[in-house]
Formats: structure tokens, C-alpha cells, sequence
């Protein structure tokens, strides 16, 4: 069973009364879904693939992962997809400039929305005909979506592929875990920020990483202080009351990636759909995610290198 | 004094037994159900949360949709929660099980509607479109939109910064013919005492932030009172 912990009654117990009982009992679950083989297939031209999660909402997992698209395709020689299986709150099309951009299917699969020429982008934002449409399905519904996502999109070759997640531990995160289950993974980055009120969330995030042995590429504190435009003072508006993201990764001996300060400006530069990083490139929040990057390119290649020295 | 429960319902992330105070108490049955947890002596304050039934809680809750809903479906009807003057429902984003869950639950209850949380940026308010829809299509009444971390105010110079941008909560009333309840600061007092399970309003009555949040309430009261 994949749905942990079993609680009846208010106590951990047995799968007694568990909604999923008949259906486990039967072995129909037990089956491996003939998908998986085949996004496996589909997706063996993708070198690296990259999750995006965090345990809490708003602490700016979309922003992380559109300006981590933008700036691995800042390198014109790679090529880059960005993929949103937020499917109740898809933000990403607004965030990349590409709101009422609409999907064209052909012979060869559903082709994603172009931001640059090496960059792509897809979320159910741009099948839906208007900003009001809301997307009211339960999990199985969401799941098949995220199946068709991997499956019938004409990805192509690509270096990276960034997969954003809406907050949680349900059924989007095991959906993606398990249709990505017969391609490699290299690992997931987690967003926080300073909040004890988040951190709380992210442990839990971290440890659906180690239940699904997804590795885990290390924590970006967002919202990391914020300097004052008029004054220069730094005030922490989030206070890290338990020691923030860095003291968990210590705890935890996990990599943290970096603190991205506040700057009005990122806020802005999403809601305008461009990217904050060629906006406003001498900002301190734009030099720590650039570092962050760095971090994330390292590890990638690191893997690859480890894997060929193996072979 | 008014009675009023929390219902907690999400199950992946949640936070109001740490906003509370309220440590990690065993869940007792008494004949009528669960026991809620009180935050208070005078038992004014009853909360339910998965956070209380998890052995460890750094236990991530790893389920998909249908035992979520069976878990909310609980939650509604196996507790006890007594006379309450108001039962506020706290959920995660989204428009998904535990929001249908919590509403086919309360269908025989009267549902007097929904408030609405947004920030500023229209990236948010563009997520808070889609939610007001579902509260249509589910009949649903929207009572008004609250904007959370409507910029701030610097303690070194006084200078306001619109970090999440400006104004993205009452477009949203507007376009939508929604209520506008108000906006509330950004306040590292608010965060710290969250955080620490502080109660806000006793420790800073005379901050800004106070008077936002109680204006909101007071609006929110009269609304349900006029119904």
C-alpha cells in the first residue's frame, strides 16, 4: 500500500475500513499500469529531470521553478520544458508570458507552448477558455491528466525537464513519482520558507521524498529577509523562530541550495510574465538563484558523471 | 463568550494545532464521537486536526483523494462538537477532494458560505478566479475576499513596500461582485506569534494589524448576523 499511515478511529490500525480496501483486496491495484512503460519510452531523450515540491502553499514553488526554466535555457545550447501539474491553480502560463496561449495536438502528440526556442511549457492553463474556468476533480481525474501530460506531449529531445507541483503529499506527487518510476529521476527541490509553519509542512515533504526514494536535490528558503528600498535595514517579516531552513538541513543533513531574499520586484516581474532574473539581474535575490542554479546544474552533472564512471 | 470550532481539514499540511498552541493531546471517543481538542480552559475554542492523530509529526500523510475524503467525511460527522455559535472550516488550496468532501459533508448543515484569501499579485488573485467559480458551481455564497500581505510597513523608516504588488483583492471584488472584507499587513509580530502559538490579538491590540483583522471580523458578523 502506497497511502500511509492507515488511521481508523482515530488511532494508526490495520487497512480495516480503509476506502481503498475492495479495490486493494481484488489485486486490481497490484497491476502495473501500461503507461509507465511507456512515458519510460517516451521520456528516454530527457537527460534530466528535476521536481519541484514543497510541503506548503505560496511559499513560491512556481516562481522557483519558472525562473529555474529561464535560466537553464539561458544557455541557447540546451533545451528546456517546464512542466505544471498544479491542475487546480496551474500559475505557471501567467508566469512565463504566456496566458491564453492555447495547446495544438498533431500526428506526433500534443506540442507545448513555446516561451523561447528552447524553451517549453505545459499546464492545463492552456487548455481551459477562460481565467474563471475551475478545474473541480478528484484525484483519479487529475492523475489521468498528469498520465497524458508525460505521455502525449511531444517533449522532443530535452537537457531538463522541471516538473511544478502543487503543495502536498497526495495524489499529484504519487502520480508524477509513479508514471516517472521506469525513467530516472534525478532529484527533487524543495522551497520553503523561514516559517516554522512551513518547515513543519516540508519535513513531511521530505519524508514522502525517502518513503518514495526520490533523491533529494536540497531546500531553497524563499522569502529569506528583506531590505528596505528606502532605508537599506533588513527586516525579517517571516522570522525563522526555530533556526529557519538552515537549521533543519543541518538537522536533517540535507543541502540548502540558498536564502532568497524578498524583492517587490519578483512579485511583479511573475504577474507581468517575464523573468525576474533579466529584469532585474543586479538584485540580490537574482544572484542567489543564479547561485542556486549553479547548485542544481552541478549535482545533474555530477550524477551523469558518477553514472558513467560506473558503466 | 461565543463557541467556535476549527475543522482542519488539511490533511497534508496542517498547521492550526502549532498556530494554537495546542501541543499533540490524545483524541478521546465519548458517546457522541471524537472529543474535540480545546485551546482554551473555557473550552470556547474546539479544534479538530489531523495534526492530533499522527503518532509522529514529521509523518507525512500520504494519501490519495478518496481516503482524504473518508478522513473529512469523519471529521464532520463523527465529532462532538457540542453548541458552537460558529464551526470555521480551514482547507488547503485548491478545488479538489477535501473541498468537495467538506461540502457533501455539511450539505444536511447550513453552509452560510466561504471566505476567501488572496494576496495581493495576480498571480494569486488568478488562482482565487477559479475558486470563486467553484463556489458558484457549488452553490456556495462567497461572504467577501480578504488581502493578506497587503504590503509593509518598514519599523526602521516607516516607508511601505508592496512586496506581493498592490490592490490584486479588491480588483478581484470588483470583477467578480464580490465583498471586499479588508486587507491585512504583512507583520513579522503576526508571524512570530503564529509561530509560537501566541494569541496576536491579546499580545498587540493596538497594532495595525489588530485593527485590520478585527474590521474584517466585525464585517464578517454583521453579514451573518443580516442573513
Amino acid at each position: 500500500c502506497d497511502e500511509l499511515p492507515h488511521i481508523q478511529a482515530g488511532k494508526s490500525s490495520s487497512c480495516e475500513g480503509c476506502p481503498n480496501q475492495k479495490v486493494c483486496a481484488s489485486g486490481a491495484t497490484k497491476a502495473p499500469d501500461p503507461a509507465i512503460a511507456e512515458i519510460g519510452a517516451k521520456l528516454s531523450t530527457v537527460k534530466h529531470k528535476i521536481l519541484v515540491l514543497s510541503g506548503k502553499g505560496g511559499v513560491g514553488k512556481s516562481t522557483f521553478s519558472a525562473h529555474l526554466a529561464h535560466a537553464l535555457a539561458s544557455d541557447s545550447t540546451k533545451e528546456v520544458a517546464l512542466l505544471d501539474v498544479d491542475i487546480c491553480g496551474p500559475s505557471i502560463p501567467r508566469i512565463m508570458g504566456l496566458e491564453g496561449e492555447q495547446v495544438h495536438q498533431s500526428g506526433s502528440g500534443w506540442s507545448p507552448v513555446y516561451v523561447d526556442d528552447n524553451l517549453a511549457v505545459m499546464s492545463i492553463g492552456f487548455l481551459l477558455s477562460s481565467p474563471d474556468d475551475a478545474v473541480i476533480w478528484r484525484g483519479p481525474k487529475k492523475n489521468g491528466m498528469i498520465k497524458q501530460f508525460l505521455r502525449d506531449v511531444d517533449w522532443g529531445d530535452l537537457d531538463y525537464l522541471i516538473v511544478d507541483t502543487p503543495p502536498g503529499t497526495s495524489d499529484e506527487h504519487l502520480s508524477i513519482v509513479q508514471y516517472l518510476s521506469a525513467t530516472h529521476v534525478d532529484g527533487a527541490v524543495i522551497i520553503t520558507t523561514p516559517q516554522e509553519v512551513s518547515l513543519q509542512d516540508v519535513r513531511k515533504e521530505i519524508r514522502f521524498c525517502q518513503k518514495v526514494k526520490l533523491p533529494i536535490i536540497g531546500v531553497v528558503e524563499n522569502m529569506s529577509g528583506f531590505v528596505c528600498p528606502s532605508c537599506k535595514n533588513t527586516s525579517q517579516i517571516f522570522p525563522p523562530t526555530t533556526g529557519g531552513a538552515e537549521r533543519m538541513c543541518a538537522d536533517l543533513n540535507l543541502p540548502l541550495l540558498g536564502k532568497v531574499p524578498l524583492d517587490p520586484r519578483i512579485a511583479r516581474s511573475c504577474d507581468e510574465g517575464k523573468s525576474f532574473l533579466n529584469e532585474v539581474p543586479d538584485s540580490p535575490s537574482a544572484e542567489v538563484y543564479q547561485n542556486i542554479v549553479q547548485s542544481i546544474k552541478d549535482y545533474c552533472s555530477n550524477r551523469v558523471t558518477e553514472e558513467q564512471s560506473t558503466t | 463568550m461565543a463557541a467556535v470550532g476549527i475543522l482542519d481539514v488539511d490533511l497534508c499540511g496542517p498547521s492550526i494545532p502549532r498556530m494554537l498552541s495546542i501541543g499533540r493531546p490524545d483524541v478521546h471517543q465519548c458517546d457522541a464521537g471524537w472529543v474535540p481538542v480545546y485551546a482554551d480552559a473555557q473550552k470556547s475554542l474546539a479544534l479538530m486536526s489531523i495534526g492530533f492523530l499522527l503518532e509522529d509529526p514529521d509523518e507525512a500523510v500520504v494519501w490519495r483523494g478518496p481516503k482524504k475524503s473518508a478522513m473529512i467525511g469523519q471529521f464532520v460527522s463523527d465529532v462532538a462538537w457540542g453548541e458552537l455559535d460558529v464551526l470555521l472550516v480551514d482547507t488547503p488550496p485548491g478545488t479538489s477532494d477535501e473541498h468537495l468532501a467538506v461540502l457533501e459533508n455539511l450539505k444536511k448543515h447550513r453552509v452560510d458560505g466561504a471566505i476567501l484569501v488572496t494576496t495581493p499579485q495576480a498571480v494569486s488573485t488568478g488562482d482565487v478566479r477559479r475558486e470563486i467559480t467553484f463556489c458558484k458551481k457549488t452553490g456556495v455564497r462567497v461572504l467577501g475576499i480578504v488581502e493578506n500581505m497587503s504590503g509593509f510597513v518598514c519599523p526602521h523608516c516607516s516607508e511601505c513596500s508592496n512586496i506581493f504588488s498592490k490592490g490584486g483583492g479588491e480588483d478581484l471584488a470588483k470583477l467578480t461582485g464580490s465583498v471586499f472584507l479588508g486587507s491585512v499587513p504583512l507583520d513579522p509580530l503576526l508571524s512570530s506569534s503564529i509561530e509560537e502559538g501566541k494569541d496576536f490579538m491579546q499580545s498587540f491590540p493596538n497594532s495595525a494589524t489588530f485593527s485590520a483583522i478585527n474590521s474584517i471580523s466585525q464585517a464578517l458578523l454583521s453579514s451573518l448576523q443580516n442573513d
